[in-house]
């Protein structure tokens, strides 16, 4: 296909439809900064951008309605699983937080970043999930190792995080937070690791359980949150290892 | 005079030169007035409508446009440079507020994938492509690829139906759920006819076309699933358990589908190769260079370094003296100092000490490697593919495509997620991707560090891949924005690698990765979000170059074309040079070998690359550019043998010498035309 010249021959055609579109369609032409080194895409309105003839306001009604109706298809144990992962995640931000001051060498203090990064993203992402679907959302309070979780109405109030696999006991934090550098390193791996198996533990649960992720987001954000930890879990095993064989 | 023909009008001008310059022209082509009957004036030289301009020197838009666009599902704000849309299309009905995927490519038509099943558009006018099909059949992703008359699209999530339907699989075991490959027959693309399904244990997220080059009746098909292993009831032989306790786990392992061409129906499953096994520890190339600084310190002051995890370390001077006291041992040496000669050999013996005392092999058997590859690039032509593979990054031979077997593999501490690889044409480098929070993260705000969701540029020396540098989208993007590294293609600019990039609400990127330490953007195209108020999926799923077009798969909006914009960073002449290659088909895990068919812009293109590059004398680079504009326009080759001689005998002193080489081959070959 030779584009140029396609492009040429169909070129005065569109310059009339330009013309007609800028009236027409003048309210919708896209808005855009204004620059002098930056070319805006007027040409973008040289062609119809139709193509199931809805109007660009009826195609956006239809999205957001498709959007909301997504919505309506999860289950109790979704809410369960992004309810019990927002505490979870929580207590991962904990125990990287302790990592500078701690003395963590410049390798667990990257992880450390990466971790409070991603997870502190994901919390975002499941709580705006349990919100978009008129659930109770989590609200995370951290207090040096303490944590808080408001906004779950009496039902949760009291729900026993440790309860949840690979959660650390209150004991193995403070044990944790008072270890300094390379048993820093070590301690923290070796937490990390299991508290990590214990989100993919959740995960495998869930993809378990009859109609539970059918909701598209839900897979989403599990599928996502294995892949990631179950990399990162080989990830901080290799360190580990590399430690003990240094030591 | 003549006027040229093609996009010429718009490369150059015709302007008075001075004197000089005519001296030097009339003197190299004297012989040409006198023989020729279309001449071009003496008095005239052939100069670009834009001037080539260094990697050196690129001056984008400042303050970055980018930045702070304003919200909107089809009116957010937008910047543009150094590229143009020519036509954007909403998703047909059905697929409006569903995911649109990944695209394929066949002819004039383009695929794309949708949550919902596929779309297909004819791009037979790029400025106003239709709808030719919308195939509801939904599974996630539905990644597409094309191969002959047969579509090939990935199912992985739980909702996926054998009979597409649209109301999902409730049910944790179901024989109505499809996790795995759909094969369509697609002889008349207006018609698609589903004519298989190859299910698998973990489903396909993506996959990748393989065609034997010595094979013309199957092609193959590799599978990467990354979501979990479906139970045995659901899908026989499908184990969860690691390898260790039950060999054929689904886990660690890709699946390799053999397609019969003529009777697709009899696809199966033929290998599951652990291509994972026995990688070694995960080497850093440099978590931090103040680390690696530190260690080279250390080695000049005579410190001894060792290899330990594929890292190097300082050896603690504990074991030194340990160490020491045996090689002193073993030479007579019992004065209690250790001689210049000690130190030599204990240098010599150290990698084969810490073998044996790390061993590694013992504890090899136990480190699986990664659990799944997220995409592999397949490249036939060399032989090669690059797998992203969880932590890892593969360097695969597949001159067996049944057969798989891994050459290399790199760990990068900066990278949390392989996501995808790209090859330099000539398979020297090869970039991969970081997709760092699964693509539905905002990775790319002013915090975000550089180096964390980006791409990693390698060259490959004997077999081997060593870090170059990183590449990430320079425009910060907003919280509502998901934004990380995604799917891309080449641009075929003869004698430079251009990539075209998607990160998702980051928009597309466009950038030049010929020197692999300084990769420079030099076009994009960016919305602002889909929703001002919180964060919505959206963004450029996937980009490719294809025949001239730029083509955008945008998840939330829909498909968007562009053609590139002149710029001093890519002239009209190496625009003009991409567009001559053609592909009769392209899927986004295959990559082809480009092969540039002899042209005056592919002259053109490299003269302008010697230019930039000052790889030739202005004065030899004017006689080119009149040389070749005459030639083409009198049909007189002499001329371009004349050029030929010239530059040959200045290759050797130009810093661009091959190139230099290059270009007086392609003058050959046009004169011979």
């Amino acid at each position: 296909m030779d584009l140029s010249k396609m492009i040429n021959h169909s070129f005065s055609v569109i310059t009339k439809i330009t013309v007609f579109s800028f009236l027409v369609f003048g309210s919708v032409a896209c808005k855009s900064t204004e620059s002098a080194h930056t070319n805006q895409s007027q040409t973008t309105q040289a062609a119809s951008t139709e193509t199931a003839g809805l109007s660009d306001a009826e195609m956006e009604e239809l999205f957001w309605a498709r959007q909301d109706s997504a919505r309506m298809n999860f289950t109790e144990d979704d809410v369960k699983f992004m309810t019990g992962m927002i505490a979870h995640h929580s207590q991962a931000l904990i125990m990287s937080g302790l990592a500078p001051e701690n003395g963590a060498s410049s390798q667990v203090q990257t992880l450390a970043a990466r971790i409070i990064n991603a997870q502190k993203d994901e919390i975002k992402l499941m709580q705006t999930w349990l919100r978009d679907r008129e659930q109770p959302v989590p609200e995370v309070h951290i207090d040096g190792l303490k944590m808080m979780i408001h906004g779950l109405g009496d039902h949760h109030m009291h729900m026993d995080h440790t309860n949840m696999v690979g959660m650390l006991s209150p004991e193995q934090l403070q044990e944790l937070s008072e270890a300094k550098g390379k048993e820093f390193d070590r301690l923290f791996l070796k937490y990390m690791i299991e508290h990590h198996k214990g989100a993919v533990h959740m995960v495998t649960e869930l993809f378990n359980t009859d109609g539970a992720t059918r909701d598209e987001a839900a897979f989403r954000v599990a599928s996502d949150i294995q892949v990631d930890q179950r990399t990162e879990i080989a990830r901080m095993q290799l360190m580990l290892d590399n430690m003990t064989a240094s030591n | 005079m003549k006027k040229p023909t093609t996009n010429l009008d718009s490369s150059i001008v015709m302007r008075k030169s001075n004197v000089l310059l005519i001296f030097l022209v009339s003197m190299i082509f004297g012989f040409y007035a006198c023989s020729s009957s279309t001449v071009v004036e003496d008095s005239k030289t052939v100069e670009p409508a834009i001037q080539p301009k260094a990697m050196t020197e690129v001056t984008p838009p400042t303050p970055d446009p980018r930045v702070g666009l304003g919200a909107g599902l089809f009116d957010a704000e937008e910047a543009i440079w150094n590229l143009n849309l020519i036509s954007q299309k909403r998703p047909p009905a059905d697929f409006v507020g569903v995911t649109n995927s990944d695209l394929a490519f066949k002819d004039n038509y383009v695929f794309q994938g949708n949550y919902n099943g596929v779309i297909v558009w004819d791009v037979s006018n790029p400025r106003s492509p239709e709808l030719v099909v919308d195939y509801l059949c939904p599974a996630s992703q539905s990644d597409v690829s094309v191969y002959g008359n047969l579509l090939f699209i990935s199912g992985e999530g739980f909702g996926g139906r054998i009979d597409c339907g649209t109301e999902g699989v409730e049910e944790r075991v179901s024989e109505e759920r499809l996790r795995g490959l759909r094969i369509f027959d697609i002889t008349n693309v207006e018609e698609p006819e589903y004519v298989a399904n190859v299910q698998t244990c973990r489903g396909s997220h993506t996959h990748s076309v393989l065609k034997d080059p010595n094979d013309d009746e199957n092609v193959y098909v590799y599978i990467s699933g990354s979501a979990p292993v479906r139970p045995e009831e659901e899908l026989p032989g499908c184990v969860n358990a690691l390898p260790d306790d039950d060999p054929n786990s689904a886990l660690f392992r890709i699946e390799v589908i053999k397609v019969p061409l003529d009777n697709p129906e009899k696809s199966a499953i033929v290998n599951s190769p652990r291509i994972f096994e026995d990688l070694e520890a995960a080497p850093t190339h440099g978590l931090a260079p103040a680390d690696l600084a530190e260690i080279e310190e250390a080695r000049e002051a005579g410190a001894f370094v060792v290899e330990l995890g594929g890292q190097p370390r300082v050896l603690p001077d504990r074991f030194v003296s340990q160490l020491m006291g045996n090689v002193m041992q073993q030479n007579g040496n019992e004065t209690g100092t250790p001689t210049a000669a000690d130190s030599a050999a204990l240098r010599e013996q150290l990698p084969d000490m810490i073998a044996q005392m790390f061993g590694g092999g013992d504890d090899e058997a136990d480190n699986r490697g990664p659990n799944q590859c997220h995409d592999i690039t397949l490249y036939p032509q060399i032989g090669l593919a690059g797998g992203a593979c969880e932590g890892y990054g593969l360097l695969l031979d597949i001159s067996d495509p049944a057969n798989p077997t891994r050459i290399d593999a790199v760990a990068d501490s900066n990278f949390s997620y392989w996501h995808s690889a790209t090859f330099s044409n000539d398979g020297s480098k090869v970039m991969f991707t970081d997709e760092w929070g699964g693509g539905g993260q905002p990775k790319c705000r002013e915090t975000d560090p550089m180096e964390w969701g980006a791409n990693a540029i390698f060259t490959i020396n004997n077999g081997k891949m060593d870090f170059e540098s990183y590449y990430k989208l320079p425009a910060p993007q907003s919280v509502y924005e998901n934004c990380v590294a995604h799917n891309g293609s080449l641009i075929p600019v003869p004698g430079r690698e251009i990539m075209v990039q998607s990160w998702y609400q980051g928009g597309i990127s466009i950038f030049d990765w010929t020197d692999p330490n300084n990769p420079v953007e030099i076009a994009y195209h960016d919305r602002g979000p889909v929703d001002g108020t919180q964060m919505a999926m959206g963004g450029s799923w996937s980009v490719y170059w294809y025949n001239g077009m730029i083509v955008n798969s945008e998840i939330a909006r829909g498909l968007d074309i562009f053609t590139l914009e002149p710029s001093p960073y890519l002239t009209q002449n190496e625009i003009d040079a991409a567009n001559t290659v053609s592909f009769d088909y392209l899927n986004a895990q295959g990559q082809p070998k480009i092969e540039w068919p002899t042209s005056y812009a592919l002259a053109k293109a490299y003269v302008d690359q010697l230019d930039r590059d000052n790889g030739l004398s202005d004065a030899d680079i004017a006689s080119l550019r009149t040389g070749i504009y005459s030639a083409e326009n009198s049909r007189n080759t002499r001329v371009l043998r004349e050029l030929a001689s010239n530059i040959e005998g200045k290759a050797g002193s130009s810093s661009q010498s091959e190139k230099v080489r290059t270009l007086a081959q392609t003058l050959r070959d046009l004169a011979t035309m």
